[in-house]
């Protein structure tokens, strides 16, 4: 398999980086070689193995629905890189 | 006064109980010394005021019950502060100021160590050299061209380098381990679940893991005690009784069962790396220590495994940098979407962009099954390796790398090379096993070398013991010569 760069601008655009045509080609040598690495795993068959999808033994506990904390508002404000009294501002999504 | 900052944190420790130095003259030869050493490049922030503050404060009231008593700590800026600006060495949370505290560094606060300041890691903790950082190079006080590893080299050099006594990191694929390794110092990743990851910035949470790295088996004892517990706001925190690690330290190893495992004399490792492994071996085996040839078939494809699950994981952790809520956001944007795009591009670096695509794509509609899926069973298969081996084994001894520190810039323009660096720690973190790395000698240049002690899920006191056993055995002393100053 090989990654061409249409299919790195298309995943680029899925996770919301954008990226010039240096970058892209850069990314396109990287990730190909990165991935050519991975393939190794195509050398295993794993039709019979579960997946692992927690390394923990125990499943995650339940905890009691009641809230913990708030009315923290302006802490959680405070970082923001643009905000009002209330709220985040963002650019203008609706017309 | 003899400088204290010398010594390790046991024996400092007992300085302080013994009131033969103050906590405020402790905190000012550290600060003296981190100034001294700019060149390092260890530090991102420095709260040295704050740190004076509780120093006077500690001797004004002291309490010598607790484990670190009056003690000045730096930590690596992944561990979020309250009000002490965290930036996970990226340029997205370059002016992140936390409101919280985690639990790992609030413990280190309970038990009376107080912050000296925030230490450089690679960007997202994603590297092995600590050249990912936004903040730039981290150097190895072994040498002044050289990577202290990564990604928590500005943990490894500030404490080889005498400006913290102690100092705490992260290891997701060997951050702890390998830096550890290349600086002559004493690093241990817990049990997965036995350090709380609440407050702590995520990269791949299945693998995350936080630890000590120390000059010492029994500092790395003291700090594991201080910094691990159950937290309930961690949903993967295991629930069991406090462990007291270094009162319980035992050498003697009399009758215990080391593997040896085969697969990890890889191709092209060089004999320096061979030579460490039988010295290693002798040491244990001179110790009453019985060695087993034991066989992890899998090994190989747990890097290949590992560069599936931890960007899939960072590509889903890392997209809440949006420049909405916190962190950096880009200027030049029409639109959200527009918005969005560009505070991710200038926000991220290289590596940190790399990782998220490879994510991304492993995740992505259509290749799901043949990446992430795939990838999760060989993980079971890699669990299964030792699974098999810990019941016939107490533990596992390996080399921790299979090279001394390089040169900077030596890795950079391949990054599959730069991923060789953790072949022998990352299969640990997928089977979330507990690992030590010790100090154990010196290639031909000088560089030092370490050996990995792997043990069962939850037994770090048995290869705290192995380790402080071998520590007294094995005579290792690093050459530092503070070129820097």
């Amino acid at each position: 398999m090989s990654l061409d760069k249409e299919k790195i601008k298309h995943v680029a655009k899925l996770a919301r980086i954008s990226l010039d045509e240096a970058k892209v080609n850069s990314l396109t040598k990287d990730l190909n070689s990165i991935f050519k690495f991975i393939e190794q795993l195509n050398e295993l068959n794993t039709d019979k193995i579960e997946p692992l999808t927690s390394i923990l033994n125990e499943s995650l506990r339940s905890r009691k629905d009641q809230i913990s904390d708030g009315k923290i508002r302006e802490k959680i404000l405070k970082n923001s890189p643009q905000k009002n009294e209330e709220f985040f501002v963002v650019p203008k999504v609706v017309e | 006064m003899s400088d204290l900052t010398n010594k390790n944190l046991k024996e400092i420790v007992e300085n302080i109980k013994l009131k033969k130095i103050s906590s405020l003259d402790l905190t000012q030869a550290y600060i003296k010394n981190i100034e001294g050493a700019k060149k390092l490049n260890t530090f991102v922030t420095t709260t040295f005021d704050q740190a004076l503050e509780k120093a006077k404060q500690f001797d004004q009231k002291p309490n010598y019950d607790q484990i670190l008593p009056g003690i000045p700590l730096a930590v690596k800026d992944l561990f979020c502060t309250e009000n002490v600006k965290t930036t996970a060495g990226s340029n997205i949370l370059n002016n992140f100021v936390p409101s919280y505290e985690s639990t790992v560094t609030k413990n280190l606060w309970d038990s009376g160590a107080f912050l000296l300041g925030k230490l450089n890691c690679d960007e997202f903790a994603m590297g092995s050299s600590n050249e990912t950082s936004f903040f730039g190079n981290v150097i190895n006080p072994i040498g002044d061209q050289l990577v202290p590893g990564g990604s928590s080299g500005g943990s490894s050099s500030a404490l080889a380098a005498n400006l913290t006594p102690a100092t705490i990191g992260t290891d997701t694929g060997g951050s702890i381990r390998q830096p550890a390794s290349f600086t002559g110092t004493v690093g241990l990743k817990p049990t997965y679940g036995l350090c709380s990851r609440w407050g702590i910035v995520a990269f791949a949470s299945s693998l995350d893991q936080a630890g000590p790295m120390t000059k010492t088996v029994t500092d790395c004892a003291i700090m594991l005690e201080a910094m691990s517990g159950f937290d309930e706001k961690d949903s993967t925190s295991i629930d069991k009784k406090k462990e007291f690690y270094s009162k319980n330290l035992k050498d003697n190893i009399k009758g215990l069962k080391i593997g040896i495992p085969k697969e990890y004399r890889v191709d092209n490792m060089p004999k320096e790396i061979d030579e460490l492994w039988e010295k290693g071996k002798k040491i244990l085996k001179n110790l009453g220590a019985q060695l087993i040839d034991i066989s992890l078939p899998h090994t190989k494809y747990a890097l290949p495994t590992y560069y599936i699950v931890a960007p899939a994981e960072a590509s889903s952790n890392l997209a809440r940098y949006d420049g909405v809520r916190y962190g950096y956001r880009s200027q030049k944007s029409k639109d959200l979407i527009d918005m969005y795009e560009n505070t991710r591009s200038e926000g991220f670096g290289d590596e940190v962009k790399r990782r998220i695509l490879i994510g991304t794509y492993v995740l992505s509609s259509g290749y799901y099954d043949a990446y992430y899926l795939k990838a999760q069973k060989v993980r079971q298969l890699i669990k299964k390796d030792f699974d098999n081996n810990f019941t016939k084994v107490d533990a596992i001894l390996t080399p921790s790398t299979p090279s001394s520190a390089f040169k900077i810039g030596e890795k950079t323009n391949d990054p599959v090379s730069m991923y060789l660096n953790d072949i022998f720690t990352v299969p640990v973190n997928l089977a979330g096993l507990p690992a030590l790395s010790l100090p154990a000698g010196v290639d031909k240049q000088g560089y030092p070398l370490g050996l990995q002690l792997i043990g069962k899920p939850l037994d770090e006191q048995k290869i705290l013991n192995i380790g402080y056993a071998f520590e007294k055995n094995c005579s290792f002393k690093n050459k530092i010569n503070k070129w820097w100053l």
